[in-house]
């Protein structure tokens, strides 16, 4: 079995909300199901991580709860939301 | 009115400080980008052999001066970088850059190190995201880094791969790498003589270029020597300029820096983009040395209840 993973990036934590940025790493090497066609030349490939599921996606990992905020707001690194997502692909030897 | 020094004005501070760059197409003229073009060819081997000796922790003695211009030693006042003739020495002090540098670090900062980018035609391997800035000041200087485009770069012919707005974050330097798709980032391409400035903190990576023609590209970082207080064209900054009230939940003001700051790149969705404002505002309040400045009271209701404010009448 080989591995694709999906990274989709979510403007919020709910897995309804937007998808903001995302990566691809297809250990199937083009040989599993491809992502759908973008809808535009800048569109992710699912507008949510919601459509990634009902695309048949399977949860990887969630990401924790965000860190507290402080007096000055919150502290701003990498992007907070990330989920990442896997499909197994079989591919005959 | 065009100020005589090229300093910025107080709308383009307000665009950095929320994007992170500015950018100034064609900005320098056709013969000088040639000469800058013939200077960086003639400077990018000995460049290249120097960081690689220093990365590689090589022992001996570099050889210097062997290019047609010596290249700057690191804290070299910027004006005594690249004296004259040098073409890229012109560029520097070029009236409409030097009023660039100046509003954003002041007229005479320090020169961190340069270097010369080039991508040949074909080149099939792009880098991955990344951030120059390694660490982060505690406070809000930060410094800048030039990207000069002496020739023409078609689309995808190499341009530089940027995130708008991604400036205020901190991210160690690779760690964002595996970021492949980012709504509303960039990928340069323009006409020769362009001029991007990025904050250092901004995220970017240099890309695969399939075309046909070389990508050339100067890449210089500056450090400031002074605090970077008022140092554009601030003539219309008390028109900009927006006080405390200027509220989105109350009164907003219109033509406000504080408008400008509350835009958003496409992937700032949400209520997550209040915190990158707030960082803006800080920024904002470094820029103007005016400690009250705020975007939509966040700073303000804490002074309020700490019993900083007193109650006023409008």
């Amino acid at each position: 079995m080989h591995q694709q993973l999906l990274y989709l990036w979510l403007a919020e934590s709910a897995l309804d909300a937007e998808v903001v940025a995302w990566a691809l790493y297809d250990g199937a090497k083009g040989k599993g199901q491809a992502l759908p066609a973008a809808k535009g030349p800048d569109a992710p490939p699912y507008a949510t991580a919601l459509a990634a599921l009902e695309d048949g996606w399977c949860l990887f990992q969630a990401p924790q709860a965000g860190t507290p905020v402080g007096p000055d707001g919150a502290s701003l690194g990498e992007l907070q939301f990330q989920f990442i997502f896997e499909r197994r692909v079989a591919i005959a030897p | 009115m065009e100020d005589p020094r090229h300093r910025l004005s107080t709308a383009a501070m307000a665009a950095f400080v929320a994007d992170g760059f500015l950018r100034f197409d064609a900005l320098i003229p056709e013969p000088l980008n040639r000469a800058a073009l013939e200077e960086m060819k003639a400077l990018a081997p000995g460049k290249l052999r120097r960081t690689l000796h220093g990365l590689g922790g090589r022992a001996g003695r570099l050889d210097r001066g062997i290019e047609s211009q010596e290249s700057p030693e690191s804290l070299t006042p910027l004006e005594a970088c690249y004296p004259a003739p040098s073409a890229l020495g012109a560029v520097l002090r070029f009236p409409a850059v030097a009023g660039i540098i100046e509003s954003l670090v002041g007229a005479n900062p320090a020169f961190d190190h340069d270097f010369i980018h080039h991508i040949p035609a074909g080149a099939p391997r792009g880098q991955h995201l990344h951030v120059d800035a390694v660490l982060e000041p505690a406070g809000q200087a930060f410094d800048i880094q030039l990207f000069y485009f002496p020739t023409a770069v078609a689309p995808g012919g190499g341009g530089t791969r940027f995130v708008p707005g991604s400036h205020l974050r901190r991210a160690r330097a690779e760690g964002i790498a595996r970021y492949q798709h980012v709504l509303g980032e960039q990928h340069y391409s323009g006409p020769a003589g362009t001029l991007l400035v990025f904050h250092q903190g901004l995220w970017h990576a240099g890309q695969p270029n399939p075309s046909a023609e070389d990508r050339w590209m100067y890449k210089l970082r500056l450090n400031p020597r002074e605090p970077q207080q008022r140092l554009w064209n601030t003539a219309d900054l008390a028109a900009l300029h927006n006080s405390p009230r200027d509220h989105s939940f109350a009164y907003p003001g219109s033509d406000t820096v504080a408008q400008r700051l509350r835009r958003m790149a496409p992937w700032q969705r949400g209520h997550e983009g209040r915190y990158e404002q707030m960082q803006r505002a800080a920024l904002w309040r470094y820029l103007t040395g005016d400690l009250t400045y705020d975007v939509d009271f966040y700073q303000t209701r804490k002074r309020v209840r700490e019993g900083v404010l007193e109650e006023e009448q409008p």
